[in-house]
């Protein structure tokens, strides 16, 4: 079985970001860039499944910057086979990013997509599934276990009311949650062979997507500011103050 | 110029969302139309007609809908959708995981978890864990949105009198065999419409000492959350989970117990009317967005504070 793994390049989990004093988008400039986690976990099942032997090939791919080549020897270094970097440094929205993979499931013919359910800068939580429905693949979104039955991929999701478990044929396409696994710290050693992995790169353009361009971001705001509230002394100041100052208690 | 709205329903009761799902499609102008999926639909039908502001409700049934799985529902979806200006539904998992199926068959770009309205084109929306608001025009034929219900008041009962219509629903070819599904019940309210929330986090060191949490959620005729940390932890089920990963919050009164109050967890919280922070770390930054804090011993103060409710 084949894999294909995408990662996205996005701002460290840790930084709290600024919006542009012009509004007009947030500062990105001398910010942490880091692998979005939810992609980094999705490598992780992969490298997982290759272990286990239940998978033969891991490739992963980023649509994005020259810079965002750190990100697949980082996916490289946790175990990835090899890598396709497709350089862009336009922002890509989740159906451009989602006819881009579609092209590359048609040159890859991976038998598996694993993607994280969504990326924590534009937290938009939609490429996954846009991409099940170009390649007409059955889905299973917000995995938290994954495994492979009999030539069925049995996915455990996270839902509203608890959990589900679907089975599915192959090819087919997952996105992944954080409770799936714990990536593993890349060692030394590993990033060292992981320099010497094939990484290649083509421009964004090789794919041949032509721009959806149906949104366009206006700016962006800094959300309200809560002002900060008071220190209460005890218990009793506390349930006062809900009943008679707030009003949320009867 | 018509507006679907897809609603979702639990038990053969409409869901809580439907009533705010109703008040965004009205922002929009134009007439709004309700569409339910699954089987048995008549009691959820009948509930979604009485909201005002509703113009007609489509129901499709099918046993295969009935199961709540959406493959191949997207494809019945996306010729439903083709007529209408705009297509929402709930930023909630089932909305998260149908829409952008539907919206990439429709070949156009879709706007998450919207949480304000401008104009028909005009969305607000957060990014980055809710650190930015971003303004976004869409050009798309049909622009599908979900959305976050909680930015939204629910409209209430109308008049009645709306037209109630079976859509026929063709094969549906689902590939896909639901093997169990487990659900997580409880007497406790929704944690996505409950009045007043009361959290736990690491702090509470056990699945046996969270019951402290439950015990005060009781008192108040709260809804249970929880912190990623306390999911991780093996002391609440993952459905309980606020913040930027799990669920988005807006209640009238949070209360947070030992919880430190990560950029992650305040996603899904921040918005509440009342927020107060139980904790004993006074650097904790969840006191920077509570508007009531108490420093101390949660194992003491939790007790006392249930006490004297």
């Amino acid at each position: 079985m084949k894999l294909l793994v995408a990662v996205k390049r996005v701002v460290d989990f840790n930084v709290k970001i600024r919006v542009k004093p012009d509004g007009s988008d947030v500062e990105l400039a001398n910010v942490k860039m880091g692998i979005n986690p939810f992609c980094e976990i999705a490598v992780e099942e992969g490298v997982r499944l290759r272990e286990a032997g239940v998978a033969t090939e891991l490739v992963v791919v980023t649509f994005g910057p020259a810079a965002a080549a750190e990100q697949l020897r980082h996916a490289l270094a946790l175990g990835a086979d090899r890598a396709l970097h497709y350089v862009t440094d336009e922002p890509l929205s989740p159906l451009k990013v989602a006819q881009a993979l579609q092209k590359l499931c048609e040159q890859e013919q991976p038998d598996l997509v694993l993607l994280g359910k969504q990326s924590i800068d534009s937290d938009n939580n939609q490429v996954g599934q846009m991409l099940a429905a170009l390649n007409d693949w059955p889905l299973a979104t917000f995995a938290s276990a994954i495994k492979l039955v009999e030539g069925e991929l049995q996915v455990t999701r996270e839902i509203d009311g608890g959990l589900e478990t679907l089975g599915m044929v192959l090819p087919a396409l997952v996105t992944v949650d954080l409770r799936l696994n714990e990536p593993r710290f890349a060692s030394l050693p590993n990033i060292m062979k992981a320099k010497r992995k094939p990484l290649e790169s083509q421009p964004f353009a090789a794919l041949g997507v032509e721009p959806a361009a149906q949104t366009r971001l206006l700016g962006v705001m800094a959300p309200a500011v809560r002002s900060a509230g008071v220190r209460v002394g005890s218990v009793d100041e506390l349930v006062d103050r809900l009943r008679n100052e707030a009003k949320v208690l009867p | 110029m018509s507006v679907l709205v897809i609603v979702e329903h639990h038990q053969g009761q409409l869901a809580d969302s439907a009533a705010r799902l109703v008040a965004a499609a009205t922002q929009l102008g134009g007439e709004v139309h309700l569409l339910l999926l699954g089987q048995g639909l008549t009691e959820a039908g009948e509930q979604a007609a009485s909201l005002r502001g509703v113009d007609r409700v489509l129901l499709a049934e099918h046993p295969l809908l009935a199961e709540g799985l959406n493959d191949g529902v997207d494809r019945l979806l996306a010729q439903v959708a083709r007529d209408y200006q705009h297509c929402l539904m709930a930023a909630s998992s089932h909305g998260k995981d149908l829409l952008p199926r539907l919206a990439a068959r429709l070949g156009v770009e879709m706007i998450s978890e919207v949480t304000g309205i401008e104009s028909a084109d005009t969305f607000l929306r957060p990014i980055y864990a809710g650190n930015a608001i971003a303004r976004v025009a869409s050009s798309a034929l049909v622009k599908v949105l979900s959305i976050r219900a909680s930015a939204f008041t629910g409209v209430s009962g109308g008049a009645g009198g709306t037209p109630v219509e079976r859509l026929p629903v063709p094969d549906l070819r689902c590939r896909t065999r639901l093997i169990e599904r487990r659900a997580v019940r409880s007497a406790r309210p929704e944690l996505g419409a409950a009045r007043v929330v009361v959290s736990g986090g690491r702090a509470l060191g056990s699945k046996e000492q969270f019951a402290l949490i439950e015990a005060l959620a009781d008192k108040l005729g709260a809804a249970v959350g929880a912190s990623r940390a306390a999911v991780d932890a093996g002391f609440v089920a993952n459905d309980l989970q606020v913040g930027q990963t799990g669920k988005i919050v807006a209640p009238e009164l949070y209360i947070a117990v030992g919880i430190s109050g990560a950029i992650q967890h305040l996603a899904g919280m921040k918005e509440s009317k009342v927020i107060v922070a139980i904790n004993k770390d006074p650097e904790a930054p969840i006191f920077q967005v509570a508007d009531y804090g108490l420093v101390g011993d949660l194992f003491s103060l939790l007790p006392e504070l249930t006490a004297k409710l």
